[in-house]
């Protein structure tokens, strides 16, 4: 008998902190392993602030913590110094689409030749459950209780159609980790935009609907059954952009 | 003829991987828990096994190896 | 003899660093140091160097916290605004112990201010700036000459000790030109990535983390002891300053930056009419000098201290901490971008002498 599914080598020994039925932890499974096919001789990450704050702890290269949403400006720092590194940054949906929202759009702009990884669960989860920029209407946070109203709190940020507008990213899909299906799709992605950076082609981003059980007040199963019913009604999976298509 | 080995430390007892089996042979144990609290994840015919990974692809916590 | 060029502040600041071997400039333009990026935009390339005009004073510091974190000379210079936006990311570099160089060429605020000298951004620079326990090495140049110098081995400081180095200058700093001799360049082809550098390499070491964030109490409080250890260190061998004719002075009067060249006049009018007066002039600023000023404290000939400044009054608080109430310490200042002259500090003086 052959191993035919094994922890990636890119994650380290610690435990993931997340809670139940979380989907960071396939996520960064698939990172990981998306990271050891390429098998490179450099790798750096970088992570975000928000329930990913430890994944320096957890992946098996060198890792910087960056600051509330500043992950795309310090993965540029590293990226731009250290051009033979793979380099990607991890953010979260109020890390990248609130906070750090310049940061990612310059650096997608800028078509840095990264990876980036967004989780995007509707919900600030490390704080406690607060709205978040994609928080969708209707929906029950800590800080809209009655659920998020277009007049108090305005549209949620649809974050791949928005940078797809740009010019300067070469790769931007929006994937889902509901169900087997489509973590398996997710993974072709992640590998892609990976596979990008290692061909020189320019910053990727990938997007994945993600469950957050805890905050949502779900179980992991009705979470994931959420992602699927109303997430992804709201925020359409496919490719929004993909330019390296059109250069074959 | 497969096989899945189980970190039993590391599972949360979400139950991703129950609803993932297709030959619907896991479940959460109600008896074996570990250091966490958890009550764990178990096979429970593993000669039914096809060895489609399904289980640890939805596994958040990389508790599941499979062998084929 | 050596040769010299006539060189602004600002593009003496961007030479010495390439020569001191930076080699990642980010930065966002903002008034009055917009030579430093427009120079570094020329100068980078030609040294294989990066060369990023960020999208914000923001993103520049975080930048340079990437491109430091895996060891590379970075560094990036704004003005006082730009440098209020760069707090959060200083705190973090301070925090995860990372090297690099940041000027700041003060202009005059609070707000947006004005864009004229000024030195209100003392207790920013010396004091930490943004949130936690924390210091930079604070030089503050008087000269073109000085920038070249201070900026020139500015790396290597920030290097030895892992912090941050601030070069606090001011608007009149940058712009004025001055005949400087230019150092040799650094040589930076056998440059080696230190020990505790995310360089992403994957083998033959565990894998490095670059971070500010520790959960538990006893591991942080750790980190706070580690970095104070570091600066009591740099307060024993980094500490700089000028004393100018103050073995006889009755009236020591201090002031840092371009002001210390203002008040050396003054003391030479008031020493040609008679009046004992010398000055004292730190050149690092944090570590503050505070044994000068405590030795001249103790002589019985001196009288009393002036802090002068283009503040309202900031350095004065360290001048009095160094003095320890020995001797009184009177101010003078002028702020919104205005700058005094020799003769107002003479007047000044004349005036407390009644």
């Amino acid at each position: 008998m052959k191993k035919v599914f094994e922890k990636p080598k890119m994650l380290t020994d610690v435990p993931f902190h997340y809670c139940p039925g979380c989907s960071h932890g396939i996520v960064h499974r698939m990172v990981a392993s998306a990271i050891d096919k390429l098998n490179a001789e450099k790798v750096i990450g970088v992570a975000p602030v928000g329930c990913a704050v430890f994944a320096y702890d957890y992946f098996n290269c060198d890792m910087q913590e960056a600051a509330h949403g500043r992950a795309p400006a310090v993965a540029t720092g590293i990226k731009r110094t250290n051009p033979d590194a793979i380099v990607f940054a991890y953010q979260g949906d109020g890390d990248l689409a609130s906070i750090g929202m310049a940061e990612i759009v310059h650096a997608a702009a800028r078509s840095e030749n990264m990876t980036v990884i967004f989780i995007n669960n509707a919900i600030y989860g490390m704080t406690g459950g607060q709205m978040a920029p994609t928080t969708m209407l209707g929906q029950k946070a800590t800080t809209c209780q009655q659920g998020r109203s277009v007049e108090l709190n305005g549209y949620p940020i649809h974050v791949s159609e928005m940078l797809a507008q740009l010019q300067g990213p070469c790769y931007i899909e929006r994937v889902s980790t509901h169900d087997v299906k489509h973590v398996k799709q997710a993974e072709k992605a992640i590998d892609k935009a990976f596979r990008n950076q290692a061909e020189g082609k320019g910053f990727s981003l990938v997007e994945v609907l993600s469950s957050c059980p805890t905050n949502w007040g779900k179980s992991p199963l009705d979470a994931m059954k959420w992602v699927e019913e109303e997430m992804c009604k709201i925020y359409p999976l496919g490719v929004f952009k993909d330019t390296t298509k059109e250069e074959k | 003829m497969a096989k899945v080995t189980m970190n039993k430390a590391l599972c949360k007892s979400c139950g991703l991987c129950v609803t993932a089996c297709p030959k619907q042979i896991i479940r959460i144990s109600t008896t074996d828990m570990n250091n966490k609290g958890y009550f764990v994840a178990e096979v429970v015919d593993m000669e039914k096994c096809i060895g489609c990974a399904f289980c640890a692809t939805m596994c958040p916590d990389c508790v599941i190896e499979v062998e084929k | 003899m050596e040769e010299k060029v006539l060189m602004k502040g600002n593009e003496a600041i961007a030479e010495a660093a390439i020569r001191g071997g930076c080699r990642a400039f980010f930065g966002y333009p903002i008034t009055p140091q917009n030579e430093i990026p427009e120079y570094m935009s020329v100068r980078m390339p030609e040294v294989g160097g990066v060369f990023i005009q960020s999208e914000s004073e923001v993103a520049a510091i975080n930048m340079v916290y990437g491109a430091g974190g895996t060891g590379v000379r970075a560094m990036t210079s704004s003005s006082s605004p730009g440098i209020s936006l760069k707090q959060e990311g200083i705190s973090y570099i301070c925090g995860a112990e990372i090297p690099c160089v940041i000027v700041n060429m003060v202009r005059s605020g609070p707000g947006l201010g004005g864009i004229q000298p000024a030195q209100c951004d003392y207790f920013q620079a010396v004091k930490g700036g943004g949130h936690g326990d924390y210091k930079m090495l604070v030089y503050g140049p008087n000269s073109v000459q000085e920038c070249m110098d201070l900026m020139y081995n500015a790396f290597d400081k920030a290097f030895e000790y892992r912090i941050p180095v601030m070069i606090l200058g001011d608007g009149m700093l940058g712009q004025i030109m001055e005949p400087v001799v230019l150092p040799p360049m650094k040589d930076m082809s056998k440059d080696i990535r230190p020990d505790w550098a995310t360089d992403g390499t994957r083998y033959g070491k565990e894998h490095r983390v670059i971070n500010s964030l520790y959960i538990q109490p006893d591991e942080l409080e750790a980190v706070n002891h580690k970095l104070f250890a570091k600066y009591a260190l740099m307060a024993e061998k980094e500490t700089m300053c000028e004393e100018y004719l103050c073995e006889d002075a009755e009236i020591i009067l201090t002031a840092y930056g371009t002001v210390a060249r203002i008040v050396k006049s003054a003391v030479d009018m008031l020493r040609s009419q008679g009046h004992k007066v010398g000055l004292i002039r730190p050149i690092t600023l944090f570590p503050f000098p505070t044994e000068n000023y405590a030795r001249l404290a103790e002589m019985p000939q001196v009288k009393e201290f002036m802090s002068i400044e283009l503040s309202m009054g900031q350095m004065i608080e360290d001048v009095k901490l160094s003095v320890n109430g020995k001797k009184p310490v009177y101010f003078y200042g002028r702020c919104g971008g205005n700058v005094m002259t020799a003769e107002d500090i003479v007047e000044r003086v004349l005036k407390e002498e009644k």
